[in-house]
């Protein structure tokens, strides 16, 4: 079962020296242990695109396709036999970078 | 036998086997929606049958075998081919009857399942009372002044979440035991305390199904975790105040305070199991968790002699480490009025961050009407009214604003 780990904040900033060190000790241990998909940092909502070829053509937005105060950072997809051990790594990942989490099942 | 001992004799197992029907079949066919319409099903046909054909010999096994093959029609009916999978479990999964020790474990996954935290707190009340209580949609719906579509809604999607999140069914590690203890407790405390202090400006002061359901679910965890202090103590709590439940409403529908309540009418078997299990904590030599403490609080209060109040004021202490919320803190001033007097008590309460409480402004009325500040009292008796739910409550504090010395007329 994989689940989508989402990492919400309200500030686009980078994470600092030591969040960035636990992050790694936190990825190491998600490697070992199996549980690793793939994660990834995300660029600012402010340089999203969004784009919508349901009609004739494709209408090209700029910016977000929501504008909110928090927002999605970057993620993490992990494999976890069920959500009580996706919550648990997932309490371990927000305390790593310092930010608010969403666990999400994948269908 | 006549029709209504077969009525009673099939509420009573419906009482006594819904859990370990629903938990039997849950882990057999691991879908909890599927395990709840067959045994929903299953009772239906007893209803049906056991009327006309008489009472099977063993109603337990009568109905597990009953649900279970009400699942696999079920599961054929429907043919998916997602259910190949729940097709092949059902095609070696033959084994015989588990001894009586697996299947209380099972009940105790079903509990922890639908008391999981990452359902919100309602929904783990209504799940609770659904799959483990047996109560129907409609009485739940009841029971919380919902409409009944929306409390089905709010149970079906519990169940959707626990699917496709994938919700383990099982107990919880030992490392997280006692949390997750402790969120099953919370549930079930807040389902006797619906019932005993009900809100709702129709609704009885007093739900004695809720409470009795609260009770009734506590001793089956406490039956399965028999080791466990803070199930015994929030069972205890519950004895000790439902042992009262009579004598806390007048008969004309107002409350009575615990000073005025007659004695006599007090449940004795109750409160005399309520104290045994005080006892057997106390002798246990553990510390205390929180429903321990509000047990041995309600233990002085049901002492055959007068309240000893110091005895009460050093156990909120002991509350206060652990819990220092501010309704502990008004609580135990409570207590203080009675020891060192209501000036005393007074200045404990002000400042409490509860504005929003209507028995922060109760215990305020009744401290500033104690020291003849009439006045005072008597708007703190109206933010009291203006904020309780309860009809018996709001009785009670409209006679006792209404009876302040030197009220304006």
């Amino acid at each position: 079962m994989q689940y989508l780990i989402s990492v919400i904040h309200n500030k686009t900033d980078l994470a600092s020296p030591d969040q960035e060190a636990a992050i790694d000790v936190f990825n190491d241990r998600l490697q070992a242990e199996g549980h690793w998909v793939f994660a990834g940092g995300l660029g600012a909502p402010d340089n999203a695109t969004v784009i919508d070829n349901r009609g004739e053509e494709a209408v090209v937005t700029d910016g977000p396709f929501l504008e909110s105060k928090e927002f999605l950072v970057g993620f993490w997809i992990i494999e976890a036999p069920d959500l009580d051990v996706a919550l648990k790594l997932a309490a371990e990942g927000s305390k790593a970078c310092n930010r608010k989490i969403e666990v999400r099942p994948f269908l | 036998m006549s029709l209504i001992d077969v009525r009673a004799a099939i509420a009573q197992a419906h009482h006594e086997e819904w859990a370990r029907l629903v938990a039997i079949l849950t882990k057999r066919f691991g879908d909890l929606d599927t395990a709840e319409e067959a045994a929903a099903e299953a009772f239906a046909t007893a209803a049906e049958l056991w009327p006309v054909d008489g009472l099977p010999p063993n109603p337990g096994a009568w109905l597990t075998t009953t649900a279970t093959r009400k699942a696999i029609d079920r599961i054929r009916r429907e043919n998916k081919r997602d259910d190949k999978q729940k097709e092949a479990r059902m095609l070696y999964d033959d084994d015989p009857p588990e001894p009586v020790g697996v299947i209380d474990d099972e009940r105790l996954r079903l509990i922890f399942t639908c008391c999981h935290p990452a359902l919100t707190m309602h929904t783990r009340v209504a799940l609770t009372l659904r799959m483990v209580g047996g109560l129907t949609v409609a009485e739940i719906a009841r029971a919380f002044l919902v409409a009944e579509t929306a409390m089905g809604r709010r149970i079906t999607r519990a169940k959707a979440k626990i699917k496709a999140a994938r919700i383990p069914y099982r107990v919880p590690s030992a490392e997280d035991l006692s949390v997750r203890v402790s969120g099953v407790l919370a549930v079930l405390f807040l389902v006797f305390n619906e019932g005993y202090l009900a809100t709702g400006p129709d609704t009885d002061p007093l739900r004695h199904d809720l409470t009795a359901e609260a009770i009734r679910l506590t001793r089956l965890i406490r039956a399965l975790m028999p080791d466990d202090g803070e199930v015994a103590g929030l069972l205890a709590l519950m004895l000790l105040t439902e042992a009262r439940r009579t004598a806390r409403i007048s008969a004309s529908g107002e409350l009575v305070a615990l000073d005025e309540q007659d004695r006599g009418s007090w449940d004795r078997e109750l409160i005399a199991e309520g104290h045994a299990l005080v006892r057997a904590r106390l002798a246990s030599g553990q510390a205390p968790g929180r429903y321990q403490i509000l047990a041995a609080i309600n233990a002085v209060h049901t002492d055959v002699r007068d309240t000893d109040w110091s005895q009460v004021i050093a156990l909120y202490d002991q509350l206060v480490r652990l819990d220092p919320s501010p309704i502990v803190r008004l609580n135990r001033a409570i207590a203080i009025a009675e020891l060192d007097g209501p000036e005393v008590a007074l200045a404990e309460v002000d400042g409490l961050p509860l504005e929003d409480y209507h028995a922060f402004h109760a215990t305020q009325a009744d401290l500033l009407r104690r020291l003849g500040r009439s006045e005072e009292s008597r708007a703190a008796y109206d933010r009291a009214i203006a904020l309780a739910g309860n009809t018996a409550e709001t009785a009670y504090l409209i006679r006792r604003r209404d009876q302040l010395a030197g009220t304006r007329t």
